[in-house]
């Protein structure tokens, strides 16, 4: 394989993405109709990505392993969407922006990437506007903005609390549109089984429709993957459970190359793991951290008459509550963050300060802050000596008007209601800043084969912000992949359509064929789920948080074991040709067990800690993590090599031209 | 606790079906609902019998793809609350639960509690959207003030997650909640004005085509949305339809 090359256009970070529209080739209206392109998964990026290329005139088909377009995982986003507006006159600037997501990400992405970002963020607030997106307004009539973690800006448009809805929704409506036009067909409830190369380019894909068990060979000039993230190889997570790796992972097989999968972002704040049954995580918003405190028992006999139900969080007299994150970062608090959040919690739990029947869960506490609002209201109503009682009731009502739907969510799912007691939290795994590696063009390193949105690595380096991940989807879809892919297909405007009866599509299907069998005959004793929770584990326990060289090393080891047993002793019941969604469950999870173990080894070959990827070995005397930007500011790109963690390694060196270097500190 | 769970079982559209009864067991109050369904597919694995097919994905309210009637409500008995969000301490230990697909001709199941909801899918592209192209060159986002409360209320129309609940609930099958939604939504939008006829006749025409029912103004889906979608979606969308049919040409 040739070496790593970006295509960064020359020139200015600023002027840098015109130039490249300038040069790159196009092709004409009438030679589109001519060209067919595949598009994987339909969340923000796969909607908005069939829908430009179908209004452009491709021949666009979409695909998709739910029961309609609408229901892929991003609609579960709540927070918001940032974009470099600068509406609330409050400093705002693409530079700014593009500063922000570098900074966050520890400095471990693209700089051409994430300034193109930045560029395009206003243009999707008019566009989601111009779709009859209904974001949250202020009187005037006009757009609100909110603030998000570590910026110090207003640039968060949003929609109370389901803001991915609404913007998924609007990018479902664009595509249902030219599934009208017959622009795009869509394919529901199908699966793609495996990427099709002829003469090293992709050419197509092998699909499963899941209600029939068959299997389809479908061809196209160019193949678009926006599958998303890969989340689920921790079991549990904030993803949707059929949220997986195989797309991603079945390019990489074909050699696409898998750039820094250690990358995860475990987001602080979430409901914790409640027993063994628990098949998913929920999130409870960064925003919460606004106005809760985080603490933990400085008492281990506190703690234990927690978890023993003899005491409540309300018991525990001040003096007694360590608010670790206000001792241990003084200047931000509550406000660190995710990652930063997410270690300190881990340390405190490790140490024996939890506060639930696992141990793991520390409390989120909105008391003081319902005194605080409390009081304010009593001034607002010009209450002399209110009661505390008053007080109090005055201030649950201003932190319903804030966070209602979170605390009744929270509600729903504890039964314990944080109006009176705290919220008891925890981190969980919630985003993969790592991904397929692309270019500047979003196309991996196989011609013809484009990775949007998550399922990408380029934007988010080693952490996401929070309300960037919205950003990064529409952006991918709407305005970077239907211009760029042009260059590519440019040159396919004679080759007419592609034949799915020649010998690679046939060997492909008969691989998938071969698996599906081997899987569905196999005649084990476990589930498929007995194996994933497994993986889950190991990941969690020894490639989760914190990470050190030993516990990667048995990681792997671990991993190798469970892919084996599986093989050996998966049982899937039913038959591979009918509606069988056991057998879906258990092709993600052998895909997991193989991603897991590249995963570990990258995070093992990385020493050095950044963002969300901390190694014990590797951090300051006060427990801070310790980057190396001598050796390690590059991009892993692993080539595929039969065994995962023998995967060969690809360096992409990172450049940094307008941004300075710096260590983040929040103390 | 322990349960007798009572399931409509269905090997594929032209089978008959039955419903199968099940005990469980082990059941913690903390469990979802679909938690406990999972208790119940690897107790089956085991047993070496098919687990039961159900739809689902995010299990935090948000997709809509969960979808079933639990002793005869669609998602069960607590209001605003998708089956996945629902959870087990709403039951009772020695309780009998029935469980069944949505019941509707435009709902076909597909296997057990799956049920094939791409009528949905075609009402909205007979008209759900708003016709502009993704050029990033559209007009300045608050170049076009919008009212706080027909915003608001635009809102809480989009926040339909296309679950059928309120097909299922309709003693009509009735799909004009899901429907009106959308209208109404779009309507309420100064960028939905220019299409307003249109969309109003042609999404109304695809859900008659799709054999939908009438509605007859019981309000049952209303009650059993899980997101709460106000009846008066129905009527603003009756009042768009009234419209657009007198001053078409």
């Amino acid at each position: 394989m040739a070496k790593l090359k970006s295509v960064t256009p020359k020139g200015a970070l600023k002027d840098q993405w015109t130039n490249h529209k300038n040069d790159i080739n196009l092709v004409n209206p009438a030679n589109k109709r001519l060209i067919d392109v595949i598009v994987i998964g339909t969340g923000l990026a796969g909607s908005s990505a069939a829908a430009s290329l179908a209004e452009m005139g491709y021949n666009v088909k979409a695909f998709c392993f739910q029961d309609t377009p609408r229901r892929a995982h991003s609609i579960a986003a709540q927070g918001g969407i940032n974009a470099a507006k600068n509406y609330q006159n409050d400093g705002d600037s693409t530079f700014r922006l593009f500063y922000d997501t570098i900074k966050g990400g520890d400095y471990r992405s693209r700089e051409s990437n994430t300034y193109r970002l930045a560029e395009v963020s206003a243009n999707i607030i008019d566009q989601c506007v111009a779709q009859g997106v209904p974001f949250a307004r202020d009187y005037g009539g006009l757009l609100d903005n909110r603030s998000f973690g570590g910026v110090l800006v207003s640039r968060t448009f949003y929609a109370k609390g389901q803001t991915g809805q609404q913007l998924l929704l609007g990018a479902y409506s664009a595509l249902s549109r030219q599934v009208a036009k017959g622009k795009v067909t869509m394919y529901t409830r199908h699966e793609m089984m495996d990427v099709v190369m002829v003469d090293g380019k992709a050419r197509g894909i092998i699909a499963r429709n899941l209600i029939t068990g068959e299997l389809e060979r479908h061809g196209a000039h160019a193949v678009v993957l926006c599958s998303g993230g890969y989340g689920n190889v921790f079991f549990l997570s904030t993803n949707a459970m059929g949220s997986n790796v195989s797309a991603a992972w079945k390019a990489h097989k074909k050699g696409a190359y898998f750039a820094n999968p250690c990358y995860t972002q475990i987001h602080p704040t979430c409901i914790p793991v409640s027993g063994d049954h628990q098949s998913k995580l929920t999130l409870m918003s960064e925003s919460l951290r606004n106005d809760g405190r985080i603490w933990v028992p400085k008492k281990k006999e506190d703690c234990k008459a927690i978890i023993e139900k003899s005491k409540r969080a309300e018991d525990i007299p001040e003096e007694d509550r360590d608010y670790y994150l206000e001792r241990r970062y003084p200047s931000f608090g509550n406000l660190v963050p995710r990652d930063v959040a997410s270690r300190a919690a881990k340390e405190r739990c490790d140490a024996g300060f939890g506060v639930n029947k696992t141990g793991n869960a520390v409390f989120l506490d909105f008391a003081s802050a319902i005194v605080r609002y409390g009081k304010l209201e009593a001034n607002i109503k010009n209450v002399k000596n209110p009661t505390d009682k008053q007080i109090k009731e005055w201030g649950r009502a201003v932190v319903k008007s804030k966070y209602g739907n979170l605390f009744d969510m929270y509600k729903q799912i504890t039964d314990d209601d944080p109006y009176f007691t705290a919220m008891k939290i925890y981190p969980a795994v919630h985003y993969t800043m790592g991904g397929l590696w692309v270019d500047y063009n979003l196309m991996t390193n196989v011609p013809g084969l484009y990775a949007c949105g998550e399922a990408n690595f380029s934007d988010h380096g080693a952490n996401r912000l929070g309300a960037s991940a919205l950003m990064q989807g529409l952006a991918d879809g709407y305005f970077v992949l239907p211009y760029t892919i042009g260059d590519y297909l440019s040159k396919d405007i004679r080759t007419g359509a592609i034949d799915t009866e020649q010998k690679a599509f046939e060997e492909a299907e008969q691989n998938v064929q071969t698996r599906i069998d081997k899987l569905i005959n196999n005649n084990g004793t476990k589930s498929v789920d007995h194996f994933h929770k497994r993986l889950g584990k190991v990941m969690w326990d020894k490639v989760g948080m914190a990470r050190n060289e030993k516990g990667l090393k048995d990681a792997i080891k671990e991993i190798t074991e469970i892919r084996e047993d599986f093989w050996k002793n998966v049982k899937v019941p039913g038959s591979a040709n009918a509606f069988n969604p056991e057998l879906d469950k258990a092709g993600r999870v052998a895909d997991f067990l193989e991603l897991g173990e590249l995963f570990a080894q990258d995070a093992l070959d990385r020493k050095e800690s950044c963002g969300g990827h901390f190694r014990e070995e590797y951090q300051t005397k006060e427990g801070e993590a310790l980057r190396d930007d001598k050796k390690y500011a590059y991009v892993a790109a692993w080539e595929y090599n039969e065994v995962p963690s023998k995967a060969k390694l690809h360096k992409e060196e990172l450049t940094f031209k307008e941004v300075e270097l710096k260590t983040r500190s929040y103390k | 606790m322990k349960l007798t769970l009572k399931i409509w079982r269905q090997s594929g559209p032209e089978d008959k079906g039955a419903m199968k009864t099940y005990p469980v067991e082990g059941i913690d109050g903390d469990m979802s609902f679909l938690e406990m369904m999972d208790v119940l597919n690897e107790q089956l694995i085991e047993q070496g019998e098919e687990p039961v097919a159900f739809d689902h994905d995010c299990r935090e309210g948000i997709c809509g793809m969960c979808s079933m009637y639990i002793n005869g409500q669609a998602h069960g008995p607590k209001r605003g609350v998708t089956t996945c969000q629902l959870h087990m301490r709403s039951f009772k230990d020695g309780d009998t639960i029935y469980i069944e697909p949505w019941r509707s001709k435009a709902f076909p199941v597909v296997k057990d509690l799956v049920v094939d909801r791409s009528s949905f899918d075609r009402i909205i592209q007979s008209g759900g959207f708003v016709s502009v192209n993704t050029s990033g060159n559209t007009i300045d986002a608050n170049a076009t003030p919008i009212e706080k409360e027909n915003a608001d209320k635009a809102f809480d129309a989009a926040t339909c997650i296309g679950c059928g609940a309120c097909v299922a609930s309709c003693k009509n099958a009735s799909a004009m909640l899901f429907v009106s939604a959308k209208v109404s939504q779009l309507s309420l939008l100064p960028q939905g004005d220019p299409e307003r006829k249109s969309r109003a006749l042609n999404m109304v025409n695809q859900m008659d085509e799709e054999g939908f029912g009438n509605c007859t103004n019981t309000g049952a889906c209303s009650v059993e949305c899980p997101k709460e979608i106000s009846l008066e979606n129905i009527a603003r969308m009756n009042r768009e339809f009234l419209k657009a049919s007198v001053s078409k040409e």
